[in-house]
Order: structure tokens, then sequence, then C-alpha cells
């Protein structure tokens, strides 16, 4: 951790401590927009951390970002403060202007059929894009498209848009956007270290956000099993219990760590690989993890107004978006056969 | 490589020899005489052991000399080793040891052991009263029993201790101390990369078998050990930098531990079923051997060091569950 990041942490836990409780999870989760949350967000900076000083951002680093990052997670805040600083990264890394936010990104889901059409400077958009997160309160979209058989930065203003309302299993904001001879922004991708900067950057950010949820479910099931009484003690004084919330905390830290590096492989210019094994990972995280919490939730776990499904059903969801586990673990097998038996170690042990 | 000149060491860094002994390990180079040894022994006497004891076994050690063992199970206390039986008794010239330690590995080889034996009350007293001792297995009294394992090879031991007397010097730091200073040695077993790389040769075979064409779901197979692999030595790593900031890093090493031993024994199995080899001992390609090998070995992997019910108690502890 540099200077910053404790300083960060705290602001960040503070904020969302104060402004995040399950009353408001409930309303994000029916289709209410947090918009007063949003604000707070705005008003401290966060979602230009990522953007250069010079451009007006904050200039952190990813390790930075990725304590914010892990915050927003953790708190579970409904928001879309990664996909935002994400977006504003992508833009500031294209040259292209930054919109008021909020902002999002998507990734290419299968059913997207999108179209550039030039004229001199001018740039159109025709088509749809499906589960763009937090798509009908963003005010831009950034995506890439290939064109030319160059990868193209465009961000695209959400009005004038069509929006079908669309939401992931924990009520998050998913909508299908489409567009119809759209003006936009296009500028080229022009960094060697990835050929799909949406989804790299997507992945680690839900990576991170994983990685958050992840320690408020070992948090909760901690405290619980510790209160909840049977047979006369706690069930936490259990050896099963004890036992399997030992493999949840394992689970966590593996997540987390896997997180944190893929974040400091940005700061490093070589994410494609560590993002990959952080996606993966806690997808892994995920399937033990959720399991296990709700089991020793029992049934108030199950509860609407119990807590612990704004994470869980979070990370259920997160954990397929920006690409699931098998779309990682393909790429980076795929990386690691192609580099032979006898040459993949070096490249793991590089870094 | 990390010990002070004096004792023949190189005064290195702990991050020089995690990616030594990493390599090692990648290379499937033969360690087992060393190992321990340069693990555990040498640092516990580094911390703990007299002046003699260091001038005489480290330099020994640094060059590769000397190969060791840990005496910590018995037959009635393998997981409950506070319920070690073995006596040594304060006597004339020295101690006295009574007893008899079990799958000790490499007592067949080493020369010298680390025995933790009871200097004063009974099991039913638990941690207090244990001591740790440097003991010549060479001395009188003595007798080391290879026990093979169920690959058929002779790792671990017996080790009979018939009224052996050790000298007066052989006591390894504070009488009565030996329980604490047995859980920081074992720290130093539980984080290392020899704890997620024990069965690396069968992932190597299973990327050389696959080629550079793969179906996606060798792919996606591959991907998901790979994302664990990573992950694992990265925790290690965070573990040895702990180690080298003179923090205590029990807790994470147990976690490391186990995961890393839940892994390891996962890539075996997962080459095995993914191929649907069928393995028999010794026979066919190098794929076939080293799967079957590690097949074999697999189930040790949750037991040496501490078995995973233990770690996972660790771990429990850590949150505040025990």
């Amino acid at each position: 951790m540099n200077e910053t990041s404790p300083i960060l942490a705290q602001m960040v836990d503070r904020l969302f401590a104060d402004h995040v409780d399950m009353a408001l999870l409930a309303a994000a989760s029916e289709g209410h927009w947090a918009q007063e949350l949003w604000a707070l967000v705005e008003q401290q900076g966060l979602p230009w951390s990522l953007v250069p000083e010079e451009q007006g951002g904050m200039g952190a680093s990813f390790h930075d970002a990725f304590v914010i990052v892990r915050a927003t997670g953790r708190h579970r805040a409904p928001v879309p403060l990664p996909e935002t600083m994400a977006a504003g990264w992508l833009l500031a890394m294209a040259g292209l202007k930054l919109p008021a936010g909020p902002l999002t990104l998507a990734g290419a889901q299968s059913g997207d059929s999108c179209r550039l059409d030039r004229s001199g400077a001018d740039w159109r958009l025709s088509g749809s894009i499906h589960r763009v997160p937090w798509g009908r309160v963003a005010n831009s979209v950034v995506l890439t498209l290939r064109h030319d058989g160059k990868t193209l930065v465009v961000q695209a203003a959400r009005n004038g848009a069509v929006i079908e309302r669309a939401a992931n299993l924990a009520g998050e904001f998913r909508d299908t956007l489409t567009f119809r001879n759209h003006p936009v922004e296009v500028a080229p991708w022009n960094h060697a270290f990835t050929d799909d900067p949406v989804a790299v950057v997507g992945a680690m950010m839900r990576s991170g956000q994983m990685a958050g949820a992840l320690a408020d479910v070992l948090a909760r099931s901690v405290v619980y099993v510790g209160e909840r009484q049977q047979f006369g003690r706690p069930i936490g004084k259990q050896q099963a219990v004890q036992q399997n919330l030992a493999i949840l905390a394992e689970e966590v830290a593996a997540t987390e760590t896997a997180a944190e590096a893929a974040f400091l492989a940005f700061d490093r210019g070589d994410p494609e690989f560590l993002v990959a094994v952080a996606k993966v990972r806690a997808g892994i995280a995920v399937s033990q993890a959720v399991g296990i919490a709700h089991q020793v939730h029992g049934a108030i776990g199950f509860a609407r107004e119990h807590p612990l499904h704004a994470s869980t059903l979070r990370l259920m969801s997160w954990r397929t978006e920006f690409g699931g586990d098998r779309r990682w673990a393909v790429a980076l097998g795929q990386r690691v056969l192609a580099e032979g038996a006898d040459d993949f170690w070096p490249h793991i042990t590089a870094g | 490589m990390t010990w002070p000149k004096s004792y023949g060491g190189s005064e290195r860094s702990a991050l020089d020899r995690y990616v030594v002994m990493e390599e090692m390990l990648f290379a499937g180079a033969p360690v087992s005489f060393h190992w321990i040894a340069d693990r555990q022994s040498g640092p516990l006497l580094l911390r703990f052991g007299t002046e003699q004891q260091r001038q005489t076994i480290l330099p020994r050690i640094a060059r590769g000399e000397l190969c060791f063992c840990i005496g910590l199970s018995e037959p009635d206390a393998g997981s409950d080793v506070a319920s070690i039986r073995t006596k040594a008794r304060k006597s004339d010239g020295g101690w006295r040891v009574n007893g008899t330690k079990l799958w000790t590995t490499n007592a067949h080889r080493a020369q010298y052991m680390i025995g933790l034996f009871r200097t004063a009350g009974d099991v039913s007293e638990r941690h207090a009263g244990l001591s740790h001792f440097l003991v010549d297995l060479s001395l009188p009294g003595i007798t080391v029993r290879p026990i093979r394992d169920l690959t058929g090879a002779e790792h671990f031991n017996e080790v009979i201790f018939d009224d052996a007397l050790l000298p007066e010097g052989a006591l390894i730091g504070r009488l009565g101390e030996g329980w604490s200073q047995a859980m920081t040695e074992l720290a130093f077993e539980r984080s290392g990369p020899e704890r997620f790389l024990s069965s690396i040769q069968a992932l190597i075979e299973l990327i050389r078998h696959l080629g550079n064409a793969p179906t996606e779901e060798a792919a996606a197979l591959v991907g998901r050990l790979i994302a664990q692999l990573v992950t694992l030595r990265n925790m290690s790593l965070s573990v040895s930098g702990m180690l080298e900031a003179h923090q205590d890093p029990a807790l994470e090493a147990a976690v490391v531990k186990d995961l890393g031993g839940t892994f390891e024994q996962s890539l075996p199995e997962a080459v095995q079923g993914f191929l649907g080899l069928e393995l028999g001992s010794g026979e066919g390609s190098d794929l076939h051997q080293v799967t079957a090998h590690l097949m074999q070995m697999a189930p040790a992997f949750s037991l040496r060091g501490g078995t995973r019910e233990i770690l996972r108690g660790i771990i429990a502890r850590g949150l505040g569950l025990r």
C-alpha cells in the first residue's frame, strides 16, 4: 500500500457505511436510483480517481482504485462507481473528453449488433447493446468496436437511446440500449497491452468488488455464528461450522490476493494475465463461499429482509459480468498452452 | 542462504531464498535431503539454539552435508502433539531419553533429529513440560526403522529411544518452552512454495500433452488450475514477506497450507480424470508416471505438517470462533 491508501480506505469506507443501509439496498433492488448517494460519491471526486490530474481527475494508482472498488463491493453500494472509474480511465487513455457522470462501460454480449458509420469527422452508432450496467442512469456509455481492422473507443451519450430495462440477480440495473444513427465520439485504442480494454478493466473492477462482497459475507457469517445459539451454545462452537468458516476465510483471502494483484498489474501496464487469474479465482471462491455463508445462516439468511443476499446475489451475478470464469479460464489456458510446458513458468514468476 | 555469514550463510533475503526453492521445485530437483534442515531445523537453531550448537551444526547444514528430521509425532500423539509421551530425564552427564517417535520423515537418512520430549510432568499436563533437543541419531540406544508407505517407498520411520543418553548441551532453547518453539518452527513449514508446488510436475506434463491447439474445455481446465496456482504463489510470497518483516504469519501460513494442499491434491486427480488415464505404478509415459506417483502421494498433502482439520482449527481461532 502506498501513502494515500489508508486514508482513502477510511474515507470511502465511512462514506458507504454511513449511507448504504438495507432500506436503500431494498429500494435499489426494486428499481430506485440512489441519486443522493451518487452525489456524495461525486463530491469526493471518486468517480474520476483513475483520470490523470491534468485531465481533471484524482490521478490515483490502480492500487488506490482497488481500495475504493473493494469498499464499494463490501458495502454493496448501489451506484456505478467502478463503472464510472473504468469508463473515465478508458476515455482518458483514448484521449476523449470526459462527459459528466455517472458513466458506464459495456462489454460485448451475445446478441449485440452494433455498427459504426462515418461521414467526415462525424461518427454514428446503430444497434443494440445488452446488459449495460446502470444503463438507464448513466449519462454516457463507453464501449469498444472493431472498425477497419482497428479497435475504436466509442463514447455514446445515453440521451436518445431506447432503453429496455433489465436487472441482474441483485436488482442492479443491466439494461439494453438501442441506438439509431446516434452521434458518438470516437478515438482509436492505441495501447498494446490489450485489444479488449473494456473486458479487462471491467473484469478487474468486478474482481475487486467480489473481494469486497466476499469479505462482507465472511464478516457477517462470523458475527452470526457467534450470536446464534443452538444446543445451548453458539453454533460457532461446533467444529463442523468452524471448519466451514475456515474454508470461507481461505476463499476470501485468495480472492483478495488475486484481485489486488490484478489492480497492481494495471499499474505495471501488463494486466491481462492477472485480471484473468483474478476473475477465475474469484469465481471459484463464489462457488464455495456463497454456499457456506447461506448454510451457516440457516433460514434467516434466506429471508428477503436479511442483508446477506445483498452480497451473495451480487456475487452470483458479478461472477459472469465482463466475462465469466469459463471465458477467462479459456483465455488463461490458451495463453499458457501457447507458451508451452517449458516456458509458461518464467512468465508466472516474472511479475 | 539467509543465514548470517558467521554460520556459513550468505545473508541473502528471504525472497532470494524463495526464488531458488521455487525454481528447484519447478525443475523437480531432488531436495528431500537438505530441505527440512534448511527450512526448519536451521532456523530453529538460529533462533533458540546455543552458540555451541549453532557453530557446530549450521555451517554443515549450509554446506548441504546434514540431513535433519523432526521428532514430533508419536504412536499416540499425531494431530494432538501436546500428548507426547517420550521422556527426557535429567541424569548424570546429560539427558536419558525413552520412548518412540513415529512417522518421522527422513530419519533413516538423517544424522540429526530435533526432537520434542517431555522433561517434566506427564501427558495430562499437555503443553507444559515439553522441551526441544538436538539429537545425534548415531548415539547408542537409538534405533531407526523405516516404514514403507503406500507407494512402496521408504520416507518415514519409527525411531525408538531406549535409554539413549543425550549430552548436557543437547537442550535447545529454554527448558519447558518446547511447545511454543515447535509452533514457531511449524510456521516455517506451512507457507513455502513446497506447499503448493508438490504436484506441479503433473501440470507441466498435462500442458506438454495438450499442446498448443487445445480444445476450449482443455484450455479452461488449465486456466482454472493456473488461476489457483498463481494466486497461491502470491499468497505464499506475502507470507514470506511477513517472515522477513519478523511478523507472525501463523494464521496466514495455515491458510496457504490448507489451500495449497487442497490444490496439490486436486491437480493429479484433474489430470487423471480429464484424460481418463488408466494408471499403473512406474509404467507408461512421463505423464502417466508423474500422475500415478502424485495420485498415490496426494493423500499425504493434507496430513504432513498439520492436518487439514488442525489447520482449519487454527484459522477458525484466527476468526475468533475458538
